[in-house]
């Protein structure tokens, strides 16, 4: 019988969650690295056993973690994200131009095609590649040397690449979204970038369309239609179907269009889940009710999932990368929570359970689907 | 506090260190207690890590960045009572410490709340 792994990032340390394919009765296996902040921790779609964690620390700065066993145990390999040449400089938070500092891996997206090539979104944004299983990084150093970095700013975050979608079958085009510089792509394997954020408004900045400067919190994709792309921005949920060309709002009858996260339906591409927050200076649900938003029409009009949610003095956050889809039929919907509750749902988001309530703030969860 | 706690070491020679790292550094670089690490000539806090990171390269970048070497904003280093953060990373160590009668202290800087 196949079954699921989820694959939990938190605040002091990860957790992995396993089930048979009911999604029903969960093991719970962790902390693995106690203690330290593990900002994404992703399985490989070449082989599950393998998995990469991001490792960092305040104190103790960054380290790669990689699994060969589905994540029992764990070999440190690399931790090594040098520029590419001499950074240049971009804008703090004062006005004044500040270099790239590296500081941490937010994102670890691995090949869909090649065991031992994965990429890493990180803080200070940049895009770098490991060819090795994680042991060494290059850096894709045209996208930080874009014409516009030097007005790229960090976001109350810090200044992170964030979001990786890689095309399904185009090896040279991808995905990457920066808070707060906006959504990027590029067409010839990372080496130019193209900013796509036309169509964003942001009352954040002072031009709201501008080219860049927007805080993009999430991008998603369904492979089967990897031109329409669906966006969680700081306010507001939109939607592109020429790759990013251009967008437009489709945040319809949300309660709020704040929020994180967002992700499609492994098997219909035009439903797609939002967690709505209720204001950038409130990062908890509206009404302090918990609800899931579902749109089975790509957008515009949507759904309250609030079934095994809590409805009442809820105040968490779901952070970005913390929602994820299983490929099983009913589709799987999992999210974490800031409060350290991961909730499952076995029928595409029409009824919910926690799997654990009590783990540090959830930082981010990916789901594996195994044979 | 001794004399050889106070006045630094000038011995050349081969020094058997002994160095005592932070419970996350430990488990990184897959040690318990105290790590003894061997220096040729000058004991120093430079000298001393790179002898550390040669023995266990699970810890570059971990107390002092890759590149610049410079300490982490939050790890310190003591030893003999003192903190030795700011001295100079090729200044000589107490001869205690080179001696290794007193250990040389990789900290964890105090945060919490």
């Amino acid at each position: 019988m196949s079954g699921v792994r989820v694959l939990v990032g938190t605040r002091k340390g990860a957790f992995v969650l396993t089930a048979d394919g009911g999604r029903t009765t969960w093991q719970v296996d962790g902390p693995h690295f106690a203690g330290w902040e593990i900002y994404h921790v992703k399985g490989s779609p070449v082989d599950p056993d393998r998995v990469y964690a991001s490792q960092s620390s305040g104190w103790f700065g960054q380290v790669i973690q990689r699994s060969d066993d589905g994540g029992a145990t764990w070999q440190q390999v690399g931790g090594d994200f040098t520029y590419d040449g001499v950074p240049g400089e971009h804008q703090w938070y004062d006005g004044s131009l500040r270099p790239w500092e590296f500081t941490r891996v937010w994102h670890l997206e691995p090949s869909r095609s090649e065991l031992d090539t994965v990429l890493a979104g990180v803080e200070d944004a940049a895009l770098f590649r490991s060819t090795d299983g994680g042991g060494s990084w290059q850096e894709f150093s045209g996208l930080r040397e874009h014409r516009t970095g030097p007005s790229w700013q960090p976001g109350a975050g810090g200044m992170c690449l964030h979001t990786i979608v890689a095309h399904p079958t185009d090896d040279q085009r991808m995905f990457v979204a920066i808070s707060a510089a906006g959504a990027f792509r590029t067409d010839d394997g990372g080496n130019t970038w193209l900013p796509i954020n036309k169509g964003l408004r942001s009352g954040e900045i002072p031009a709201g369309d501008a080219e860049v400067g927007h805080c993009v919190h999430r991008i998603a994709m369904h492979p089967a239609r990897p031109d329409t792309l669906f966006m969680q921005k700081h306010w507001d949920v939109l939607r592109s179907d020429d790759a990013g060309d251009s967008w437009h709002e489709v945040s319809g009858n949300l309660p709020s269009d704040f929020g994180f996260t967002i992700d499609v339906h492994a098997h219909e591409p035009d439903t797609i889940y939002v967690v709505p927050i209720k204001s950038d200076s409130e990062h908890f649900p509206p009404d302090g009710r918990l609800r899931v938003h579902r749109s089975r029409t790509g957008g515009d009009h949507w759904e309250a999932l609030t079934e095994g949610l809590p409805q009442a003095n809820c105040y968490v956050n779901v952070l970005r990368d913390a929602m994820a889809v299983d490929s099983l039929d009913p589709c799987g919907v999992y999210f974490g929570t800031t409060g350290g509750q991961v909730y499952a749902s076995a029928d595409s988001g029409d009824s919910w359970a926690p799997i654990v309530r009590d783990l540090p703030a959830v930082l981010s969860v990916e789901v594996q689907t195994l044979p | 506090m001794s004399a050889d706690q106070i006045t630094v070491h000038g011995a050349a020679g081969v020094h058997t260190v002994r160095v005592v790292l932070p419970a996350h550094l430990r488990v990184l670089a897959g040690v318990s207690g105290e790590v003894p690490v061997t220096v040729e000539g000058v004991v120093s806090t430079r000298s001393v890590l790179n002898a550390l990171e040669a023995d266990h390269p699970q810890l570059a970048g971990t107390i002092r960045d890759r590149r610049t070497q410079q300490r982490r904003a939050f790890v310190r280093f003591f030893a003999c009572e003192r903190d030795l953060s700011h001295d100079e990373p090729d200044s000589a160590l107490p001869a205690a410490v080179a001696r290794g009668t007193e250990p040389f202290l990789v900290i964890g800087a105090m945060a919490g709340g």
